[in-house]
């Protein structure tokens, strides 16, 4: 699916992990045009893996900005490793991306 | 004859069930930790409690980086650095929001604990980043102002 941007870039020993996930993540307060209350729909959890291996486990509320972005730094990447991310919403929703570690 | 049918029918149902049910699992799972008491507490004392965090000290080894003023509070950018060493997980709250726990970051296998991530927030607040090392709880807040608040 289209719905996750993701890219990691090595520069030294670093990786730098960026991310973009196309979410509404609706808070349920927020009321539409007609005055009705939009349902909360919002990503509670996101794993990021190295070739595989969990290195980030997150967990997040209705706070969290529509279409989230997320940066992050790993060590111990080389050029061509998969890095791949999976979201879960509340809704039991899902979707993952995957990208190679590039040369900076 | 009937009777070795029905037998093939119901072997092929109960497979059907069981890969249907381990196809399910691994959601579940994950689905089944997501840490429900401490993301819906309306207060920020229960938000810490919820995440395990009941003595939470200052610590100089932060680095929140937030702006001083937000003129939209549905998109506010935070970066958060622990120079503290066995920094295991990093939680994000704005004090102020109807639901103050935004988001708890755990990292493991070289991951560096170091995010940048945009959060939104109701109204002027304190920012704060928990930071869970060792065992033990740090953490550090930041004023930002709202000039419209994002919370919808």
């Amino acid at each position: 699916m289209a719905d996750i941007k993701i890219r990691a870039t090595i520069k030294g020993e670093t990786t730098e992990i960026r991310a973009l996930m196309i979410h509404p993540m609706e808070t349920g307060r927020r009321k539409d045009d007609f005055g009705e209350v939009v349902p909360a729909h919002f990503i509670q959890l996101v794993t990021v893996a190295l070739n595989g291996k969990t290195v980030l486990e997150a967990q997040w509320g209705t706070g969290v900005s529509k279409n989230p972005y997320l940066t992050f730094r790993l060590k111990g990447a080389k050029v061509g490793d998969k890095i791949s991310l999976q979201w879960v919403d509340n809704k039991g929703q899902s979707s993952s991306q995957g990208a190679a570690v590039q040369a900076g | 004859m009937n009777h070795k049918q029905w037998n093939r029918r119901a072997w092929l149902q109960g497979c059907a069930a069981l890969l249907g049910m381990l196809a399910l699992a691994p959601l579940r799972a994950l689905a089944a930790a997501w840490n429900k008491a401490a993301f819906d507490a309306t207060k920020v004392d229960a938000a810490l409690q919820g995440l395990g965090a009941v003595q939470v000290g200052p610590s100089r080894d932060i680095i929140l980086i937030a702006p001083d003023m937000a003129e939209n509070g549905a998109i506010v950018q935070i970066e958060v650095e622990s120079r503290i060493p066995g920094t295991e997980a990093i939680a994000i709250l704005a004090e102020k929001n109807p639901t103050p726990l935004i988001a708890n970051f755990v990292f493991s296998n070289g991951a560096e604990p170091y995010v940048i991530t945009r959060i939104k927030m109701g109204e002027t607040a304190d920012v704060r980043a928990i930071i869970k090392a060792g065992g033990k709880y740090y953490s550090v807040a930041k004023k930002v102002e709202v000039s419209l608040g994002g919370c919808g």
